[in-house]
């Protein structure tokens, strides 16, 4: 009869000695572990080597050599790396991932200022604006995202007029079956250094909340830290502005034969695409932020008030840091989501990095090598993100006694 | 009396103080900009039915054309499946929806939904395949539409919930090199997008596998989803071992219980009860996801409407068409999402019944 006696490694001494039978727990799941481990290494080496004999016969060399190879197809959009189709595939890649990240930040932007409001609206005590919030984040979670892609594709390219006939919502901006165009200001030096400004602010404001915290440690006045920081953050870049002579020209989309020429233009597969994640996780963000707004007691709000907290301030240390805690692990898998999600461009022909792998693995036929860049770029950033939550999660976590 | 309770509720919830009574305002002025104009286009001028797209492109920017859904119905639930024998694949869906609609019902949770699965599966194959019983056999290259949309799900989520399981609890064994091999796994998939997945059935698959071994693309695309959805799985069923009280495992130890015995008399009977919620939402994710099997040339639900549009005849109808795609998944997922939540509700009722 086969049975195990107590559990293993409770006392140390005698009970830690591993006895030849096959009732000892360790020894079984060492024995476990031996035979995953075997399966494992059995069906890897299986697989590669089918791979290998495939490639043979296919005449198909691996390795990472085609990267360097001219690619020879142009890409629609290269607006932050310049690129000819006389470049590498390198190049091409890494035109996939910038145009990646483009549409991940300005959806990542733009989806948590809509979630936030679509979220804040649901609780809101008005029942109109709550149930159209609702009915919105109801519809929007249900319906897939390849379908709001097309859907939003649709619109733009069959439904929008031509440049001709643009519809102009704003005095400036145009819509149109070729895309967006919007006035951009006109780029002149003046805007370099409003940039450089901008950024020594940011690190004034910084050291200005460290010096602001260690003042309240020390006296327990409190300085403007708010107004501080916002002033060291706008002064700059105005100060530069006027004393540069207020460059105010702006760059104007205009109607040149078929198409408008000047301004900024968004091309209708970065717009259906940008719309469709944009719409689609701020649904998810509106529900996580309801939600952290609701896990904070009504309590703490009250508590706050009754030690003398303006409500401003009570909303500003004592609510909004708890809901954080509650908001920011979702939140940032929602953001991981987005950028994953973005690799459904390949479906609307916006040059993303799978859109560019898999022309490339079409051309070259390096599949492995394709995907296997894929992967990686993706995992990297997953990885990246998780980490980082993790640091904050340990910073934020509660310190339980 | 009752105009007085309908004043007092329009005061309490649209006009309770300044702000909130201009925010109605403010709403009700764009909904009466945006609702007569869109009712307009999808009902009222829209056209219904039409033998060809004539009328449709006379009537285009002032009505919708749903004469094209009405058109090509067939084609996008049934895809190229031969036309005579249409009422198979409707059959095959009816019963896949009344497996998944009997499993929720709480009252028929027994032993015997196992082999209620078993036997509306294979009538499912038998239909969808045929080649006995006197009906013709139609290979699964022609298979398409809702039916391709259902048979992935629910293959998908059948085969990759027990993967599910063992990886979850692989995750929590204990054993390091085993444990490993889990984590490793359901972050590795959790971290790539589907499609990279996809891809790599459908293109790395092929070189994975003996020369002379081919096998068809359906089944590629399923091995990937089954992959896919087994990591986020796995994930929720830890998420419900996790919440199980270690005075479970140590009360299932001392009464001697093999690790077997413990997990499928104490464990898991509790975590997947635990559970069921937050399943039923990533079987809802699921559903959605099988939509990008388009993306490697599977004719499902979203692609038949697709290729619908890229007859001459019907191009340019996009939002229609994309509109009615978003119904039918609509009608599927608010439907498992409504039960989700009654669920969600009695099962903390029952929780709470049984603290007191």
């Amino acid at each position: 009869m086969r049975r195990r006696s107590g559990s293993a490694g409770v006392g140390g001494g005698a009970a830690s000695r591993v006895r030849l039978s096959t009732g000892d727990p360790r020894l079984r799941a060492l024995a476990y572990q031996a035979a995953a481990l075997a399966a494992v290494i059995f069906v890897g080496w299986y697989l590669i080597s089918n791979t290998l004999a495939n490639l043979e016969a296919r005449r198909i060399a691996s390795g990472l050599g085609f990267l360097g190879r001219e690619a020879g197809f142009a890409i629609g959009e290269t607006s932050l790396v310049p690129y000819s189709a006389a470049d590498t595939y390198l190049r091409a890649i890494v035109v996939g991932l910038a145009n990646t990240f483009r549409v991940a930040l300005i959806g990542i932007v733009a989806a948590t200022v809509l979630g936030t409001l679509v979220g804040l609206a649901r609780l809101s005590r008005n029942w109109l604006v709550a149930k159209l919030a609702a009915g919105y984040v109801e519809f929007v979670r249900n319906v897939p995202l390849l379908v709001q892609l097309f859907f939003w594709y649709a619109v733009i390219t069959e439904n929008l007029p031509v440049p001709r006939e643009a519809v102009e919502p704003l005095p400036g901006v145009f819509l149109v079956n070729r895309g967006i165009f919007f006035p951009v200001p006109a780029w002149s030096a003046v805007h370099g250094w409003m940039l450089a400004a901008f950024a020594g602010g940011v690190f004034a404001a910084v050291a200005y909340a460290w010096w602001a915290r260690r003042r309240q440690a020390r006296t327990g006045r409190r300085p403007p830290v708010l107004a501080g920081a916002a002033a060291l953050l706008l002064l700059p870049p105005a100060i530069v502005w006027l004393a540069g002579g207020a460059p105010a020209r702006l760059s104007v989309p205009e109607l040149a034969g078929f198409n408008f020429a000047g301004g900024a233009h968004l091309s209708p597969e970065f717009a259906a695409l940008a719309a469709g994640l944009i719409v689609y996780t701020a649904s998810f963000i509106a529900e996580i932020v309801r939600a952290g707004v609701l896990s904070v007691h009504h309590g703490q709000f009250e508590a706050a008030s009754a030690l003398g907290l303006r409500r401003g301030l009570a909303l500003r240390l004592v609510v909004l840091p708890q809901a954080l805690r509650a908001i920011v692990p979702p939140i940032t898998s929602q953001y991981l989501n987005l950028t994953k999600n973005s690799s459904l461009a390949v479906a609307i022909g916006y040059p993303d990095l799978v859109s560019i792998a898999n022309t490339t693995i079409n051309q070259t036929g390096q599949a492995i090598e394709g995907i296997a860049i894929i992967m990686a770029v993706y995992l990297t950033i997953s990885l990246a993100i998780s980490a980082l939550m993790n640091w904050y999660n340990a910073r934020i976590a509660l310190t339980e006694r | 009396m009752r105009g007085v309770t309908v004043l007092a509720w329009l005061r309490a919830n649209l006009f309770s103080s300044w702000p909130n009574a201009l925010l109605t305002v403010a709403t009700l002025w764009l909904l009466w900009r945006a609702l007569p104009p869109f009712v307009d286009w999808a009902f009222l001028d829209a056209i219904w039915v039409a033998p060809d797209s004539k009328a449709c492109r006379a009537a285009a920017g002032e009505g919708a054309c749903w004469a094209f859904v009405a058109e090509k119905h067939r084609f996008i639930l049934f895809g190229t499946y031969p036309y005579e024998e249409h009422w198979r694949p409707a059959a095959a869906c009816a019963i896949l929806v009344a497996l998944w609609v009997a499993s929720g019902l709480r009252r028929l949770w027994s032993w015997w939904l196992a082999p209620m699965w078993a036997a509306g599966l294979a009538a499912v194959g038998v239909l969808m395949w045929g080649g006995v019983l006197g009906l013709p056999f139609v290979e699964n290259q022609r298979w398409g539409g809702l039916i391709l949309t259902l048979l992935l799900t629910t293959f998908g989520l059948a085969i990759a919930f027990p993967v599910a399981i063992l990886l979850a609890l692989g995750r929590r064994s204990g054993m390091p090199v085993i444990q490993g091999l889990c984590v490793g796994f359901i972050e590795l998939v959790r971290g790539v997008p589907l499609i990279s997945l996809l891809f790599m059935a459908s293109v790395m698959l092929p070189l994975f596998l003996p020369e002379r071994v081919t096998i068809d693309k359906l089944l590629r695309a399923q091995i990937a989803m089954i992959l896919f959805a087994a990591a986020y799985l796995a994930e929720v069923v830890r998420g419900g071992l996790q919440a199980i009280p270690r005075g479970q495992y140590e009360a299932a130890d001392a009464l001697g219980l093999s690790y077997w015995k413990k997990t499928l008399l104490v464990v898991l009977p509790q975590a997947l009860r635990i559970s069921i919620p937050p399943l039923v939402n990533t079987f809802i994710g699921f559903f959605k996801d099988t939509s990008l099997v388009l993306i490697i040339g599977l004719f499902d639900l979203l692609s038949t409407i697709k290729v619908s549009l890229t007859e001459p005849a019907w191009t340019g109808f996009g939002v229609e068409a994309y509109l009615f795609a978003a119904l039918v998944y609509l009608v599927f997922c608010l439907a498992m999402s409504r039960y989700s939540q009654n669920l969600e509700r009695e099962l903390a009722r029952a929780e709470a019944g049984r603290r007191t």
